[in-house]
């Protein structure tokens, strides 16, 4: 965070929330990135996702009751894919933010928070489809867009596409 | 020449060839399969409304390929599509057209490069009789490539295989560009 800079209320409101899970996990989460648009942390250490994602439903001082999105990213330079879990308090704190969690490209995994909120469901199921990322202890991971026999993860950055599906050729 | 142009004698007879009579049969109830993959369908319903009123031709959707002559690629099809297209297709009784319906179904589209899911063109599963190009084409463009299929189903003859009835209707193609100055003028623009 920028020494002497403004933050808007929303902004505040995301620091105080992490604030609250920093003083709970400590090391297991980054620092906060007061970022204007989409204020975020990053979970450290993997393992400790589902219970932070639990202690954020739960806390009621946090009471993040709903995930807006769960998008996926390749992070190629790192050699890491990951998520970013867009996460509110709908209807009772209004606050939100951002969580970004990491893991490695080649068979990496993360802990599935699909029984916290169940938005993450389908929204993981669709990261691994396009990215590659397992999510352990996820109720039904398998593809969700793409045809279970399809090969490589489409949004992958060195992702290139095969050259026939089931005797149909699929480049132009 | 259409049937009913050729007059009716006073004897309320009527003589022409069997072709003729088929294939005005099956020109006037063209039932295209009712589905659509995507935008284009949005305009294939708006194509079957009353505005534009398919009825007029006798083209009216049904609901099972059992009972289809045509079928209307409206749409982005998907790899995944491009099978369940393969069997609809089959499960067609013969004599069964084609009509692929915008830039997706005829090439891909704007997927043509980076849509890693999309078939490029439907020609590559199954055969296509008459491509409609647009994305998504105007109603009077759909209108107009089923007005096509009716010139292929005037081609055919008994005996004559499919790629010789494209082969005439090709033959008989008019030079567009005459029609549309003509119009042009006509209109004073």
């Amino acid at each position: 965070m920028e020494e002497g800079k403004v933050l808007s209320q929303s902004v505040q409101q995301s620091a105080a929330a992490y604030a609250i899970i920093h003083d709970k996990f400590g090391e297991a989460v980054s620092a906060f990135d007061a970022n204007a648009t989409m204020p975020f942390f990053e979970v450290l250490d993997l393992s400790a996702w589902p219970e932070i994602a639990l202690f954020m439903r739960d806390n009621p001082k946090l009471q993040f009751n709903y995930m807006a999105c769960l998008s996926g990213v390749d992070y190629q330079a790192e050699d890491k894919v990951g998520i970013v879990c867009n996460i509110e308090s709908l209807g009772q704190l209004n606050h939100k933010i951002a969580v970004k969690v990491k893991c490695p490209r080649q068979g990496g995994s993360i802990p599935s928070v699909a029984g916290i909120w169940h938005t993450a469901n389908w929204h993981e199921r669709e990261a691994y489809d396009m990215y590659g990322m397992l999510f352990s202890a996820h109720p039904d991971m398998r593809r969700i867009l793409c045809p279970d026999d399809w090969e490589g993860f489409p949004l992958l950055k060195d992702y290139k596409v095969q050259e026939s599906y089931h005797g149909i050729k699929v480049p132009y | 020449m259409g049937l009913l142009d050729a007059g009716i004698t006073k004897h309320n007879a009527l003589v022409t060839s069997v072709d003729n009579v088929l294939n005005w049969a099956r020109l006037s109830s063209l039932w295209p399969m009712g589905f659509g993959l995507a935008c284009c369908a949005i305009e294939m319903m708006a194509t079957n409304a009353s505005n534009y009123d398919l009825e007029r031709f006798g083209i009216f959707p049904r609901s099972s390929p059992r009972q289809s002559d045509l079928m209307i690629v409206a749409g982005t099809v998907t790899m995944k599509m491009a099978e369940r297209v393969i069997r609809l297709y089959e499960q067609m009784p013969e004599p069964r057209y084609v009509l692929s319906m915008g830039s997706c179904s005829n090439c891909g589209g704007p997927y043509w490069e980076h849509g890693y899911h999309v078939l490029k063109g439907v020609d590559r599963v199954i055969p296509v009789d008459v491509y409609v190009p647009g994305c998504p084409p105007r109603p009077e463009s759909l209108i107009g490539g089923l007005m096509k299929v009716q010139e292929l189903i005037r081609m055919e003859q008994i005996g004559l295989s499919r790629a010789d009835a494209l082969k005439k209707l090709a033959e008989k193609s008019v030079d567009p560009q005459f029609v549309i100055e003509s119009e042009r003028k006509a209109a004073g623009a």
